[in-house]
């Protein structure tokens, strides 16, 4: 059984049907890809998948689990985490704290030890930093763990969002648009990120992109949406080479 | 890692020594004589205005929603508190009952917030700043309709006045409709204070840096990012705010052991009241915990000492508001108190 199912999705926002019958398998360690013209949906997929929005029909399963129409932070929990085209980061707080917040519900102790400060936080609170550390070492982040999250430059806040989604120990990752507003150098060093958090957590991706390099260069298989229906599917070289797919992003 | 600790913990360190040396010498000065009553009997309300703009910090500048209604929460707290230290004045011993008292009226002002807090809360928008306010004038006008009376068989409640309370021989009045709360023992002094004020400044510091905070400040400053890595938005909200609202009940508590008369007035609990505390915030930096003390310290006193100056009082004040205003936030200022303040650490060091 595939990590993620989703069985003939569908939304609609008054009289407009965003996503019409959207179908999707993800196995376990793959990197998927999500690609299509402006506006065909592909973020609305992922604002369905994340509960977002509550989807009119379909099943979302996860891990043979049935998540539909659960609540953003309970599709957390049961493992999907995301980054956002349009950078969201705690813009306020520092780069560590950032990640913290990602380890959120993987450390616990009493809202009264916190205030106290008693042994049990201190001990649960070392724990967090540690892990934290050990998050920002593989970004290469470090160096950086007091910095302000604002002030990081763009191509290394995309990177904190992805650190901080990898925190709250995901099954399936959702990135979108990771390299949107990068120069080819940032681009170049999102990939091997993107590789490195593959190989090292073992983690299924499943990625929106316009930049065809990227997507060429990493994905194993993809999925093209226009208009809100899939166009096709299937392996990343059939798929790219498909003259359905050259028409809808070209045009004839 | 150690180095970034002990700066957090010494920015605390430094809110706590200046509240306690700001303590001691009031104290020295008044047990000295230096200090005109008049001053003296302002020390205790400086300290609840502090508290409550602790308290109203933590829910703007920490959680990030907008309160108008502080005031109120203060109101419920003063009144429940009063309630309970009059009906007890005779059989408890002083010092428990202040702290019952302090008990009852935190938990009053905690259930009021939890109550608001659960409709509003759920709302994305500026939905609390519209309601908070509506309940602040909701529950000083009702408080001032209220007549509850106490004799041998129990609590009389009544709308219209005291006689309708229909009491026993026995019975006395606790709360005579707009004639307030007579008699409540004066327990609060500037020591019990600010050992609240300490207090409650220990509780939001340190709830700041604990996993509770991060998630806290984590909504206010990405609410649907902090969802998509599993914060329950509407859990942490409610946290926050009923502890804000009880610790500005706290602040009542201590208003209505200060006063002989509580009266729900505009002028102790009107909407302007809380409107007086956001601006002790604002000025005080949001956000800005220490800020919120000094801020609400200075800006409670400098009225009152400008008494004597009449009518131009009021000139004088909105001057000094618009004169921290600019020191405080302005960037030229900014920089030229950094540069100031770096002079001060190289030499320290």
């Amino acid at each position: 059984m595939a990590l993620l199912e989703v069985r003939n999705l569908s939304i609609n926002f008054g009289g407009l049907r965003a996503v019409d019958e959207f179908n999707l398998d993800i196995e376990k360690g793959e990197l998927y890809g999500l690609i299509g013209p402006n506006g065909a949906g592909k973020t609305t997929v992922f604002n369905l998948l994340t509960g977002v929005y509550k989807p009119t029909e379909g099943i979302i399963t996860l891990d043979g689990k049935d998540i539909t129409g659960h609540r953003t932070e309970e599709i957390n929990k049961a493992g999907i985490a995301r980054t956002f085209q349009n950078i969201r980061l705690f813009r306020l707080q520092s780069v560590i704290d950032n990640v913290k917040i990602g380890l959120q519900n993987q450390y616990h102790y009493s809202t009264i030890s916190g205030i106290l400060h008693t042994p049990d936080y201190r001990k649960v609170e070392k724990e967090i930093d540690e892990r934290a550390m050990e998050l920002l070492k593989v970004f290469g982040m470090d160096g950086q763990r007091d910095y302000l999250s604002s002030n990081l430059p763009y191509g290394a806040q995309r990177k904190l969002e992805i650190a901080r989604a990898m925190a709250t120990n995901p099954k399936l990752l959702l990135l979108d648009e990771p390299a949107a507003g990068m120069n080819p150098n940032e681009t170049a060093e999102l990939m091997e990120t993107i590789q490195l958090i593959r190989d090292k957590f073992d983690m299924t991706i499943l990625l929106i992109e316009h930049d065809m390099k990227l997507v060429g260069g990493i994905c194993e298989k993809l999925t093209v949406l226009n208009f809100g229906r899939i166009l096709t599917q299937g392996d990343t070289k059939t798929v790219l080479s498909d003259p359905e797919v050259i028409k809808a992003y070209i045009g004839e | 890692m150690k180095k970034g600790l002990s700066k957090t913990s010494l920015n605390q360190l430094i809110t706590y020594g200046i509240v306690i040396a700001a303590y001691i010498i009031l104290q020295a000065l008044r047990s000295a004589g230096m200090m005109t009553s008049h001053l003296a009997g302002l020390l205790v309300p400086m300290t609840y205005y502090a508290i409550a703009a602790v308290a109203l910090n933590f829910c703007v500048g920490i959680l990030g929603e907008l309160s108008l209604g502080h005031a109120g929460f203060m109101c419920v707290g003063a009144f429940s508190s009063a309630i309970f230290s009059n009906v007890f004045k005779e059989t408890l011993p002083g010092g428990l009952r202040f702290f019952l008292a302090f008990v009852i009226g935190i938990a009053v002002a905690a259930l009021f917030g939890f109550l608001i807090g659960i409709p509003v809360l759920r709302l994305k928008g500026d939905y609390l700043a519209i309601v908070t306010l509506a309940f602040g004038e909701i529950i000083k006008n009702v408080l001032n309709a209220v007549y509850l009376g106490k004799d041998s068989k129990g609590f009389h409640v009544s709308m219209t006045n005291s006689m309708a309370l229909g009491m026993e021989e026995d019975g006395k009045v606790i709360i005579n409709g707009a004639m307030g709360i007579n008699g409540t023992p004066r327990d609060a002094n500037f020591t019990i204070a600010v050992i609240v004020l300490l207090i409650v400044l220990f509780i939001v510091q340190n709830m700041i840096n604990s996993r509770d905070g991060r998630a806290i400040m984590a909504i206010r400053d990405n609410r649907i990012a902090a969802e998509s890595v599993g914060i329950n938005i509407t859990r942490y909200k409610m946290l926050a705010f009923t502890i804000s609202a009880a610790m500005a009940g706290a602040a009542g508590v201590l208003f209505s052991h200060n006063i002989s008369t509580l009266q729900s007035t505009s002028q102790y609990f009107g909407y302007n009241v809380s409107i007086l505390i956001l601006v002790y915030v604002v000025l005080g930096g949001i956000g800005s915990i220490r800020g919120s003390v000094i801020a609400a310290c200075i800006l409670y006193l400098l009225p009152e000492m400008l008494r004597s100056l009449n009518k131009y009082r009021m000139l004088i004040y909105a001057i000094v508001l618009i004169a921290m205003m600019i020191i405080n936030w302005a960037p030229a200022a900014r920089e030229m108190r950094e540069r100031f303040f770096a002079k001060f650490r190289k030499e320290a060091v």
